[in-house]
């Protein structure tokens, strides 16, 4: 059955103002393992990843009920440092953002901030980062350059190993690969797929065979609510649900 | 919500349906062959294996097309999946009918050895057997397709019947072996039509069910 979750939330409402986005959402992000977000535009997925690491507390009017439990703890408890939760679970977004610095800077930044000074031990941490996210051969000769000279796969990439340099729990992507090539939307998806050795991963995505191609779960969601959750392979061959049936099979969009 | 997708789903199936019309047509035409000792019907049983030959090529090429281009998922893929897994039970069954024709040619040059009864009965359930799997997917009829399945323990038991049959009027004259070989050769054929139209029972049910019930496997 479904492994050691990482992650849990539990009866999870939450609200814009007076509109609700998510209605009673209770799911598990099993440890090591990739779960994928899908549905239509509106359904709420976007808003459920942004719970995880608590980023939408920055939107005003904002109000959570329920429960995100992370390794037993809920993370919307008073006693919880919100700075260091987003440390442990890092980000990926759909436009790649690139801090307006060099390659190298990109990446020291969040290790200087974490108090690392060490100049060679950030140098040696920039490498690892970069080979982790399959950059490294590609910027290792011009590391001082402005990361906005990179492609949009790259500085994607660059995102990517910048969220791995401060050895992070769990990584979110919010439809990572939307604004990027097919060329390096299958270099991140090998990326994602490789990433579960040391990493939870939560995706969003908008592209259905995404989900399926580096998912090992998949939880369907419309109109805020969990309609099915699931094996990956299971959900894509023979869904429980005929929302799930219909969405899957471009019978509504 | 009609697809455009849809519409090619449905030109498979209507090559799948229309290979199965001539796999049944060729059964039927094959025992007739056999029973009325008419070489015409052998040889249209021979024709109609191109056909077959040609539509199961089509149903390879058009399914692979629409993995490759569609990328099907949930009860698209497992419709086509089924699809072409019956086409190759379809295949098979019209390599059969035409073992069983060649079969008739050869006991032509031969007199009869004894009216035939029991071949053609197995052989109008092996038809049936056939008839009822494709209706069965047609009709997203799950049911029938396990008593396709069911029915095929009822074929086993005519071959047998048949061969033991046969044995006693080998023994008696060694003269008959050359016919009764022969005949027993067509209860082979007819049994393995009932075990292809078994299968394509089993791919109704992973396409209506997404159940694997293949080698007596359940999930």
């Amino acid at each position: 059955m479904i492994p050691e979750a990482k992650i849990e939330a539990k009866k999870l409402d939450f609200y814009y103002g007076h509109k609700k986005a998510l209605n009673g959402i209770s799911m598990v992000a099993p440890k090591n393992k990739v779960t994928a977000l899908i549905g239509p535009s509106g359904c709420g997925k976007s808003t459920f990843i942004r719970t995880l690491n608590r980023m939408n507390d920055v939107i005003p009017g904002t109000r959570v009920e329920g429960q995100i439990i992370i390794d037993g703890v809920d993370i919307y408890s008073q006693r919880i440092d919100v700075v260091e939760l987003r440390r442990r679970i890092g980000m990926v977004f759909q436009k790649p953002n690139p801090f307006p610095k060099s390659i190298f800077d990109n990446i020291a930044y969040g290790l200087r901030i974490n108090g690392i000074k060490a100049k060679n031990k950030i140098e040696e941490i920039v490498e690892k980062s970069l080979q982790e996210a399959a950059l490294w051969d590609e910027v290792k000769d011009r590391l001082r350059e402005n990361a906005f000279s990179l492609s949009g796969g790259q500085q994607q990439r660059l995102c990517i190993a910048r969220s791995v340099a401060v050895e992070p729990e769990v990584i979110l992507y919010d439809e990572p690969c939307s604004a990027i090539d097919p060329i390096a939307t299958a270099k991140i998806e090998d990326l994602i797929q490789k990433q579960r050795e040391k990493y939870t991963v939560v995706i969003v995505t908008h592209n259905m065979q995404q989900a399926a191609r580096v998912s090992d779960y998949t939880a369907f969601l419309m109109l805020g609510e969990l309609i099915e959750y699931g094996e990956t392979p299971k959900l894509f061959t023979n869904p429980e649900n005929k929302l799930t049936e219909d969405y899957i099979t471009g019978r509504f969009g | 919500m009609e697809r455009k997708f849809d519409e090619e789903l449905n030109n498979l199936k209507e090559k799948m349906m229309q290979m199965a019309t001539l796999a049944e047509e060729s059964i039927t035409l094959a025992v007739r062959s056999l029973k009325e000792r008419n070489e015409d019907y052998a040889q249209q049983v021979f024709r109609g294996e191109e056909t077959i030959n040609l539509l199961d090529i089509e149903i390879d090429n058009l399914g692979m097309q629409l993995f490759a281009l569609r990328q099907p998922m949930a009860s698209d893929l497992r419709l086509i999946t089924a699809t072409m897994r019956i086409a190759v039970e379809l295949e098979r069954i019209g390599d059969m009918a035409v073992n069983i024709a060649e079969r008739s040619l050869e006991l032509l040059k031969q007199p009869p050895l004894k009216p035939l009864i029991d071949i053609p009965r197995m052989a109008e359930i092996a038809q049936q057997m056939v008839k009822d799997a494709i209706d069965a997917f047609v009709n997203k009829n799950d049911e029938l397709a396990r008593s396709v399945c069911g029915r095929d323990d009822e074929v086993d038991d005519l071959n047998e019947q048949i061969f033991r049959e046969l044995l006693t009027y080998m023994m008696q004259d060694p003269k008959t072996i050359e016919i009764a070989v022969e005949l027993i050769l067509v209860g082979r054929h007819l049994e393995r039509i009932a075990d292809h139209a078994t299968n394509i029972g089993e791919d109704v049910i992973y396409f209506v069910k997404g159940k694997t019930i293949k080698h007596h496997f359940e999930v």
